[in-house]
C-alpha cells in the first residue's frame, strides 16, 4: 500500500529523462535484435519448408510449443550456460519466440505466390535464386511484415520480464518501483514499453507501405 | 555443479517433498490460480465475444484493444496492482484475469464471425431464432477457434503466474523467485523446469480438447493447391 505516496511524481520523470532514455534504448536492443535474428532464421527455414513440405508440420508443432513456454522459466533454465544478467540469457529465448511467430508467416507468404506467377517467372528465364529475390520474396513481404508486427510487440513486452534475471531494460523500472514502494517508475515503464511497441509497429506499417504498396489495409 | 546435479538436489530436498513448499502443493497452487483467472476472464470475455462476433459490431475495436493489451508488460501490471491494492492473492488475480481476457474475447468474436454466412442463413431459413442460431450453429463451429484462444490465454496466465511470484503469489514461481533471491540455483532451475513441464502439459491438454471439440463438419482440410503441399489441419492455428 502507498502511505501518502502520490501515484505519479512528475518531477521524478523530469529529473530522470536521460536515465529513462538509456533504459528505453537498452530495451529496444534486447527486444528487437532477437526479432531480426528470428527473421534471418525464419527465411531459410521457411524456404526449406516450402521446398520440403514434410518438414513444416513437425517444425510448426515444435515452435507452437516453444512459443508457449513461460519466458521467465526459459531465461532461468538458460542461466547455467549464458550467465546471470547477461544479454544472451534474455535475447536467446526471445529469438526463438520471434522465430516461432515468423516461421508460419514466412511459409504462408512464400506459399501465397500463385503457381501461374511462378511459372511465368520461370518461363521468362528466371533461375530459382533470381525468382526468389524478384518474385517470391516481394510477394511474401506483406506476410512477413504482419509476422514481424506480432513478433516485435510481444518481444518488447516479454523483454521486460528479463529484469527478474537482471537484464530487462525498462523492466528494471518495475523491480525498482516495487522494491521502493514507488509507483512512478512503474507507470513510466508501462508507458514507455507501450510507446516503444507502438513506435515499432508504426515503422513496420510504414515499411509495408514502401516495400509493398499494392498490399491494402486489409492485408494481414 | 551441472544442471542435472541442480535438478537432482532440488528434487531430493526434503522441504520439496511435503509441507507448504512441497512440489505437489506448489503445482496445485499454480494450477488453482491459473484456473481461477482463466474462469473469471472467460465469464466476462466469452459472452461479450460471442455477442460481438454474432452482431459484427465492435469487431475492429476488439482486435485493436487486444493488440494494445498484448503490448503491456505483465511484470509492470503485476507490480503496479500490488502497490496500489496491497499484497494478496486477490490483488494478483486482477492482472492475471485482465491478461487472459483479450485472447478469449478475440477468439470468441472471430470464431463466431468466421462461421460460413450461408450456414447461418440456412439456420435462419429453417426457422431458428437468433439465440438458437448462435448457440446451435455458430458456437459449435467456432469451438475449435475458441479453444485455441483459451489455450493462448491459459499459457499466458501460467507464465504470468510465474512472474507474479515476484510480488508474493504462491505457485511454482516461488521456487524461481526465491532461488534467484538467495542465489540458490538448484531451486530456481528446478522450479523453471516444472513450469516448462506444466506449460507443455497444458498445451497438450488443449490440443486434445481442440481435436475432440471439432465437429465433424468443421474438420476441414486446407488443401494447398499451388505448392502441392500436404493438407493442413485447420486446428493447427
Amino acid at each position: 500500500m502507498l502511505d501518502g505516496e502520490p501515484l505519479i511524481r512528475w518531477h521524478w520523470l523530469g529529473d530522470h529523462l536521460g536515465y529513462l532514455g538509456g533504459l528505453t534504448a537498452d530495451h529496444a536492443v534486447i527486444a528487437l535484435v532477437p526479432v531480426l535474428l528470428g527473421l534471418l532464421l525464419a527465411l531459410p527455414l521457411g524456404l526449406a519448408c516450402t521446398r520440403f513440405p514434410r518438414l513444416y508440420q513437425p517444425l510448426a508443432a515444435v515452435f507452437n510449443v516453444v512459443y508457449a513456454l513461460p519466458s521467465l522459466a526459459v531465461f532461468v533454465v538458460l542461466i547455467p550456460w549464458t550467465g546471470l544478467a547477461t544479454q544472451a540469457t534474455v535475447m536467446l529465448p526471445l529469438t526463438f519466440y520471434a522465430l516461432a511467430v515468423l516461421l508460419p508467416t514466412t511459409v504462408d507468404g512464400l506459399r501465397a505466390v500463385p503457381v501461374s506467377v511462378r511459372q511465368a517467372a520461370t518461363a521468362m528465364g528466371y533461375g530459382p535464386w533470381r525468382r526468389l529475390a524478384a518474385v517470391e520474396l516481394p510477394v511474401a513481404v506483406p506476410y512477413l511484415i504482419a509476422g514481424l508486427r506480432v513478433a516485435a510487440v510481444s518481444s518488447i513486452s516479454l523483454a521486460a520480464v528479463g529484469a527478474l534475471v537482471g537484464r530487462g531494460g525498462l523492466g528494471y523500472l518495475f523491480v525498482d518501483g516495487f522494491q521502493r514502494t514507488f509507483p512512478t517508475p512503474i507507470f513510466a515503464g508501462i508507458l514507455l514499453v507501450a510507446l516503444l511497441a507502438l513506435a515499432v509497429d508504426l515503422v513496420l506499417v510504414l515499411a509495408r507501405r514502401v516495400l509493398a504498396p499494392w498490399a491494402g489495409r486489409t492485408a494481414r | 555443479m551441472n544442471w542435472f546435479d541442480w535438478l537432482n538436489s532440488f528434487l531430493s530436498d526434503p522441504a520439496h517433498r511435503s509441507g507448504p513448499d512441497s512440489i505437489a502443493n506448489r503445482v496445485l497452487e499454480h494450477l488453482a490460480f491459473s484456473a481461477e483467472a482463466l474462469a473469471l476472464a472467460a465469464l466476462v470475455a466469452v459472452p461479450l465475444g460471442l455477442l460481438i462476433g454474432y452482431t459484427g459490431r465492435g469487431l475492429f475495436l476488439t482486435t485493436a484493444f487486444a493488440g494494445v493489451a498484448r503490448a503491456l508488460p505483465t511484470l509492470g501490471l503485476v507490480t503496479l496492482t500490488v502497490l496500489l491494492a496491497g499484497v494478496g492473492d486477490v490483488a494478483v488475480l486482477v492482472p492475471l484475469t485482465a491478461l487472459a481476457a483479450p485472447p478469449l474475447l478475440v477468439a470468441a468474436a472471430e470464431g463466431v464471425r468466421g462461421t460460413d454466412p450461408d450456414v447461418r442463413d440456412a439456420a435462419r431459413g429453417i426457422g431458428l431464432t437468433h439465440p438458437q442460431t448462435l448457440f446451435q450453429v455458430c458456437v459449435p463451429a467456432a469451438l475449435p477457434t475458441m479453444l485455441a484462444g483459451a489455450r493462448t490465454a491459459a499459457v499466458q496466465v501460467i507464465a504470468t503466474a510465474t512472474v507474479a511470484a515476484y510480488v508474493g503469489l504462491g505457485g511454482l514461481g516461488r521456487y524461481v523467485i526465491d532461488g534467484l533471491a538467495t542465489r540458490n540455483f538448484p531451486t530456481t532451475v528446478g522450479g523453471a523446469v516444472l513450469v516448462v513441464l506444466l506449460a507443455v502439459l497444458v498445451q497438450l491438454l488443449f490440443a486434445l480438447l481442440i481435436r475432440f471439440a471439432s465437429p465433424p463438419g468443421t474438420r476441414t482440410v486446407r488443401v494447398d493447391d499451388h505448392a502441392g503441399t500436404p493438407a493442413l489441419q485447420k486446428e493447427s492455428i
